[in-house]
């Protein structure tokens, strides 16, 4: 009597063969495509932007002016206005969408818990990323600018409806993981809610909020359409946000990109590097802000 | 945006009432000051609705369902917007079908493939997309990429002239500021968008489903048609409306480069117009009954990207309440 082989069978552990495993090779070899895709467009415009604005950009450019008009051939006066412009809209639209968002995040975070409207809000907030860019400058002409006229502020007010729903959500994934073991610390030791919110949750948060900040800053920094309707057309540098007719580097390259003079196209160019380098150096800073400060982040 | 359960530290456990009653007036203010930040949300989107819906009254009642027939001519006050709506929706979709493969790939390479430490450079790169703002996109692609695509819609245009289906999409007329070149530029400025919120939706699939079609001798290829689609299925759906809907907003780069010509045709390489781009090239000009059509153009386009937005982000909430669920 023969007795059955105690020995348990080999299991093929060997990738399997043929058809299934080209198959999953192919799988593999279409997703690294799919980010060549990716790479081949972003490489491109960086590449041509960088050796067409090169050459237009020194100091007169960035801080002379006025802004020429778009017939006029490359190298006269300057985009002085449009960068002072670009960073005064961009600076009055963080102050006032910063604190807003923040103190919005800390309610949803800190105060909703579970309670409907909370979640209420947090879902619109989140359908607001999504409203078109140009809706925000539609409204602000609406019910600023028909009343009051053109001003920076006016681009201000738009850039900062943009803005505010990108700090809730970002400043809302920080606070949320802030541990629950600082906020007991605190209550431990007789705070309030509002004290252990404003000395204990947000400075445990506030590198990840920052990061947040710097990157909603750059995007709202390249925004063309809301300041379409709201901040007019100034030639020459306007320091005062709150009155007259202002410019900004976007609506520059934008009313320079329509025209088909040679000038034209070579100030775009400039703009445009000029703008890029202003969005990355935001980014950037966010990425520095985020591995020097962050305590917690994704 | 999900909500985490858990216990608030300020109400202990087993009593629903708070240590204190007596909360300072500080205390009190700051908390409803937070609120009225929370609320500012919905009273902006309140008061966008209410306000643009006001400017552009005279045009909804004046022309009642006229607004939605193809007849184009401010000149002679006549105000219908279907061409601009028809552009709207080619373009997104055109956008949508070149970024979702790609978007899907890049998220599955980088949840399922790639190792932790190379994940985040590749999606450095794949954000610097969406870094690049849109007028710079529209600059690049009214001087370079219109005019090198132009080239390449000729030589398309050739080939399929007279074939039944493909003649009436791809042939003739062609021009490079187009459909499809707004469509190509859109689907550039979409990805990242796209693969984030797919990556999202796909990191929340259960490890523990995975191992299991690992150790039933699954390729990699078949655990992610076996135990990663079913499950980020309707989550990935929801990423690729929320696309469609940015695609459908998106203002600058497409007025730079649709051509500014509104017209309906079934000829993807003809210029067209789009509803935001419309907006954006017309309204410095716009006037009276002219500004109320163009504000009203402003008004669908609001509703339609937020009924899209709303679909879209219940969907991919829904994935994840599932997954805690689960």
């Amino acid at each position: 009597m023969a007795g059955v082989s105690a020995e348990p069978r080999q299991v093929d552990l060997r990738e399997p063969a043929g058809w299934r495993r080209t198959k999953n090779r192919l799988a593999t070899w279409l997703m690294v495509l799919s980010f060549v895709l990716v790479i081949i467009p972003l490489g491109f415009v960086l590449v041509t932007v960088i050796a067409k604005g090169a050459s237009s950009i020194n100091w007169s450019f960035l801080t002379g002016g006025p802004v020429p008009p778009v017939v006029a051939p490359a190298g006269v006066g300057g985009l002085g206005p449009a960068v002072l412009g670009t960073i005064e809209i961009t600076a009055v639209a963080t102050v006032m969408a910063v604190p807003l968002g923040v103190l919005a995040a800390i309610y949803l975070s800190e105060y909703g818990g579970r309670n409907w409207l909370a979640a209420f809000i947090g879902f619109l907030a989140d359908v607001m990323t999504g409203v078109p860019s140009i809706i925000m400058g539609l409204f602000i002409f609406t019910i600023w600018v028909l009343h009051f006229g053109l001003s920076g502020f006016a681009g201000s007010l738009a850039l900062g409806c943009l803005m505010l729903p990108i700090v809730i959500r970002s400043s809302y994934e920080i606070l949320r993981l802030v541990p629950n073991s600082l906020r007991e610390g605190s209550y431990a030791l007789g705070a309030t809610k509002s004290r252990v919110t404003v000395t204990v949750v947000l400075p445990a948060a506030i590198g990840g909020i920052v990061s947040g900040v710097l990157l909603a800053v750059a995007r709202a920094a390249g925004e063309t359409a809301p300041l379409l309707f709201c901040i007019g057309a100034a030639e020459t540098a306007n320091a005062n946000v709150f009155s007259g007719a202002d410019t900004a580097l976007p609506l520059q390259i934008f009313s320079n990109a329509s025209q088909p003079y040679v000038g034209a196209a070579e100030r775009g160019w400039g703009a445009a590097l000029t703008l890029i380098a202003i969005c990355f150096i935001l980014m950037i800073a966010a990425r520095l802000v985020t591995a020097r400060f962050a305590r917690y982040s994704h | 945006m999900s909500t985490v359960t858990r216990v608030d530290p300020a109400s202990p456990a087993g009593s629903t009432r708070p240590l204190s009653q007596r909360r300072p007036l500080g205390d009190r203010t700051f908390q409803l000051l937070a609120l009225g930040c929370g609320l500012l949300v919905l009273v902006i989107l309140v008061l966008i609705a209410v306000t643009t819906s006001q400017q552009a009254s005279s045009w909804f009642s004046n022309e009642g369902l006229k607004i939605f027939t193809n007849n184009w001519n401010p000149g002679a006050n006549q105000f219908g917007v279907l061409a601009f709506i028809y552009g709207t929706a080619i373009t997104a979709i055109i956008a949508v079908i070149l970024s979702v493969p790609v978007s899907l790939g890049i998220a599955l390479l980088l949840t399922e493939v790639v190792p932790y430490r190379w994940s985040r450079p590749i999606v450095y790169v794949v954000d610097l997309l969406a870094v690049v703002p849109s007028v710079v996109w529209g600059l690049w692609g009214i001087l370079v990429f219109a005019p090198w695509l132009q080239k390449i819609y000729t030589d398309i245009a050739g080939g399929v002239d007279g074939v039944p289906v493909l003649g009436p999409l791809f042939g003739q007329p062609v021009s490079g500021a187009s459909f499809f070149t707004a469509g190509i530029i859109l689907a550039f400025m979409i990805t990242p968008i796209v693969t984030s919120l797919s990556r999202e939706v796909i990191a929340t699939v259960p490890a523990i489903d995975k191992e299991g079609a690992y150790a039933l001798g699954a390729t990699r290829w078949e655990m992610i048609r076996g135990a990663v689609w079913p499950h980020s299925q309707a989550g990935v759906v929801g990423a690729v409306l929320l696309g469609l809907g940015r695609a459908m907003g998106e203002t600058i780069a497409v007025a730079l480069v649709i051509g500014s010509s509104p017209e309906i045709t079934s000829h993807l390489f003809a210029p067209g117009y789009n509803l935001p781009a419309g907006i954006a090239n017309l309204f410095g000009e716009a006037s009276g009954e002219f500004r109320a059509a163009l504000m009203g153009m402003g008004v669908l386009l609001f509703v339609i990207t937020i009924i899209i937005n709303v679909i879209a982000r219940g969907a991919v909430q829904r994935n994840a309440r599932r997954k805690r669920g689960a």
